[in-house]
């Protein structure tokens, strides 16, 4: 039997939007699928070396927040200067005791598991990112470099 | 207690974790030995049959006590 594929594109920069694109990655390619993730715009947060992903309760209605605050506490209040990095460290903190992997942990697992990585090229440029600010293990490429991988695949997922 | 090769604890770990993890030790396993694995994730159940039928390897075991699921995995 041919390998299955799996495309995926990741657009979001957000730790909590980081998960399914490195969750649905590791998996498949431990099932046997051939796998490929093409970041592009916020995506591309998710192959930077250094990764400063957060979480935001910012216009995020579905966030749940400790004592209830998301039933209670007034939206306009999750726009206060630190609230961000609040929420972001109980995220880690919550993510940490369930036992839930780090985003670097499952990265590390796709490129073990030898997931194709794509930067967007032309995101790149216009964020004016640098290449060594990104991690070693990815090839640069455009949208026809992604339907090169993506047309025949089986699944294919906009993330 | 059933026999088997290799036994991978993966108590305390979260999805996709067991699966990758149990993953990396069918590697290392020839065709036929039987791995073992502990995990406390109630997830990973459904997840391990799935992962069985979509490999070819076959699960010959999948019990729970104690809240720990033990799951007998033979390489396919």
């Amino acid at each position: 039997m041919a390998d299955k594929k799996l495309a995926i594109i990741a657009t979001k920069g957000t730790l909590d939007w980081a998960y399914p694109p490195f969750i649905l990655a590791s998996t498949a390619s431990a099932l046997g699928y051939q796998t490929c993730i093409f970041f592009t715009f916020y995506g591309l947060q998710l192959i930077k070396k250094r990764l400063t992903l957060k979480v935001s309760p910012l216009g995020n209605p579905g966030m749940p927040m400790p004592m209830g605050m998301d039933k209670w506490f007034p939206v306009i209040g999750t726009a206060i200067p630190g609230m961000e990095s609040m929420m972001t460290g109980m995220m880690k903190q919550k993510i940490k005791a369930k036992g839930v992997a780090s985003i670097e942990e499952l990265r590390d697992l796709c490129i073990e598991a030898d997931v194709r990585l794509v930067g967007c090229q032309m995101t790149i440029d216009l964020f004016d990112m640098k290449r060594e600010d990104l991690i070693d293990n990815i090839e640069l490429g455009g949208a026809a470099t992604f339907f090169e991988f993506a047309g025949d695949a089986d699944v294919t997922l906009f993330i | 207690m059933a026999e088997f090769d290799q036994e991978l604890d993966a108590r305390g770990l979260n999805c996709p974790l067991p699966i990758l993890r149990a993953k990396k030790a069918l590697n290392d396993l020839s065709s036929g030995q039987v791995l073992r694995i502990i995990a406390t994730d109630p997830g990973s159940v459904k997840d391990f049959d799935a992962f069985a039928q979509q490999t070819g390897n076959q699960l010959l075991e999948s019990t729970e006590a104690d809240g720990e699921f033990q799951f007998l995995l033979r390489k396919g």
